[in-house]
């Protein structure tokens, strides 16, 4: 009994490790370069910041009922899942990226531009490194957040650790429902305080 | 052949004029001042040189070739750049911050090590002890010579200089324009600086060049602008001779 539910454990919290590193992943491969993009077209910043902001304010359970109904992103599985945890990890990215490039001190900016450096050189040497403490904490908020919000994944099929929250909350047992959600906190301690390290030591300039 | 040569430069943004009709030379191994108060468009000028900013009319000749007509890039790696507290980057190391230049024109790395390590020896913070620290970890004055040195790496023909030694305390301040007027004489390159700090204009110009309303209104010697009679240099003047009614003031009983 304690090992069947220990095998099925170890098979969620995989699951729910896989669904949350790949929506990461997307949304950081999404958001970074969208932020930059930005950075340089300050025309489109109010309009996209706004539209991740809505996406931010759908109710995370509705947010997986509008996507199951659609062709080819919808339906029931993980890939449904990834796609709703994707844009939820959009904005704290997003907006982290943004800030973080145009609070590059003007002078440090003013004089990579002086000495000759092409906006490439400058992005890549100068912008991104500088920001990358913020850009690291809005990927910190992301995962956290990211990691929490996964569990609900369960409800559309998607599996993760939300399937023992689900299962226990259906049968009014306590310690189903606790072994879902202490590792999914347990997660989200440790993404942060790894994540909180990394910050650190890249921020040390 | 001048290094820089202005001729009829203009810039406005949208219908404000900020710069108009501004006309000068600069020759190589000469010190021009830009001096005028804020807004006076001097550092207008001073950009129009490496093309941070491209005139509204008229041009600006850099080697006997307009701004426009260089690859903007190859002519800011060729123009020493240095502002207030240097403009530094901050994540880079001292040797780092000063082998920008000749690495981004693609100087082999022993060359780039040996010119860094020239340089912060001529500034006065030896490689050895200072090459590895962050600008973080300098004083201001300490700062704005690796400015200077950054400038200098790729051995530039011509140097820009934004009031580099503004936030200063008087005594940096003095020992670095000291420092400047001894590279100066060893380097023999032209250099442009822009300042509204009449004694340091005095100090430091081999010509000053005074500025008003975007306008150029005085050009001559250190010598010249002392017996000159237009309005704006006359207020500048005055600052110099305000310092002596203090001390009137002082002995009147």
């Amino acid at each position: 009994m304690i090992g069947s539910l220990l095998h099925e454990l170890l098979t969620l919290t995989t699951q729910h490790v896989v669904l949350v590193g790949v929506a990461m992943l997307f949304a950081a491969i999404i958001a970074i370069p969208l932020g930059i993009l930005l950075t340089w077209h300050p025309a489109w910043r109010p309009l996209t910041l706004e539209a991740v902001n809505v996406v931010q304010t759908i109710p995370s359970l509705a947010l997986f009922g509008f996507l199951i109904p659609l062709p080819l992103l919808g339906g029931i599985g993980p890939h449904t899942a990834i796609i709703a945890l994707v844009l939820y990890a959009l904005l704290p990215m997003l907006r982290n990226t943004v800030t973080g490039i145009l609070t590059v001190d003007p002078l440090v900016r003013e004089s990579a531009t002086a000495l000759g450096m092409t906006a490439a050189e400058r992005l890549r040497q100068v912008e991104l490194p500088l920001a990358a403490p913020t850009i690291l904490a809005g990927v910190r908020i992301a995962a956290v957040t990211t990691i929490g919000t996964a569990t609900i994944a369960a409800a559309i099929g998607a599996g993760g650790l939300g399937v023992l929250i689900f299962r226990g909350l259906a049968a009014v047992d306590g310690v189903l429902l606790l072994a879902g959600a202490i590792p999914a906190a347990l997660m989200a301690i440790a993404a942060d305080r790894g994540l909180e390290w990394v910050e650190q030591r890249w921020s040390r300039h | 052949m001048p290094v820089v040569s202005y001729h009829g430069v203009s810039y406005s943004l949208g219908r404000r004029s900020i710069l108009s009709g501004f006309s000068l030379d600069v020759e190589a191994g000469e010190t021009l001042v830009l001096l005028g108060r804020s807004g006076s468009g001097k550092t207008t000028a001073l950009k129009a040189a490496n093309a941070m900013i491209l005139p509204t009319a008229g041009e600006v000749l850099v080697d006997d070739r307009p701004t426009t007509a260089w690859d903007p890039i190859q002519l800011r790696r060729r123009i020493g750049y240095v502002i207030q507290e240097g403009g530094l980057f901050p994540h880079y190391t001292v040797a780092e911050n000063v082998a920008l230049v000749p690495r981004l024109l693609g100087w082999p790395p022993a060359a780039v090590e040996t010119r860094v390590m020239d340089l912060l020896k001529k500034i006065g913070l030896p490689a050895e002890e200072f090459g590895s620290r962050y600008p973080r970890e300098l004083s201001g004055g300490q700062r704005q010579r690796v400015g200077v040195a950054r400038a200098l790496a790729a051995n530039p023909p011509l140097l820009l200089f934004d009031e580099p030694f503004g936030g200063l305390d008087p005594l940096t301040r003095l020992e670095l324009q000291r420092q400047f007027i001894a590279l100066r004489r060893e380097m023999g390159k032209a250099a442009i600086f822009v300042t509204h700090d009449v004694h340091e204009a005095l100090f430091l110009a081999t010509r000053i060049a005074v500025m008003a309303h975007g306008s150029l209104e005085f050009i001559g010697t250190p010598r010249e602008f002392l017996n000159a009679s237009t309005a704006e240099a006359r207020m500048f003047l005055e600052c110099l001779h305000a310092m002596e009614v203090g001390d009137d003031r002082q002995s009147a009983p």
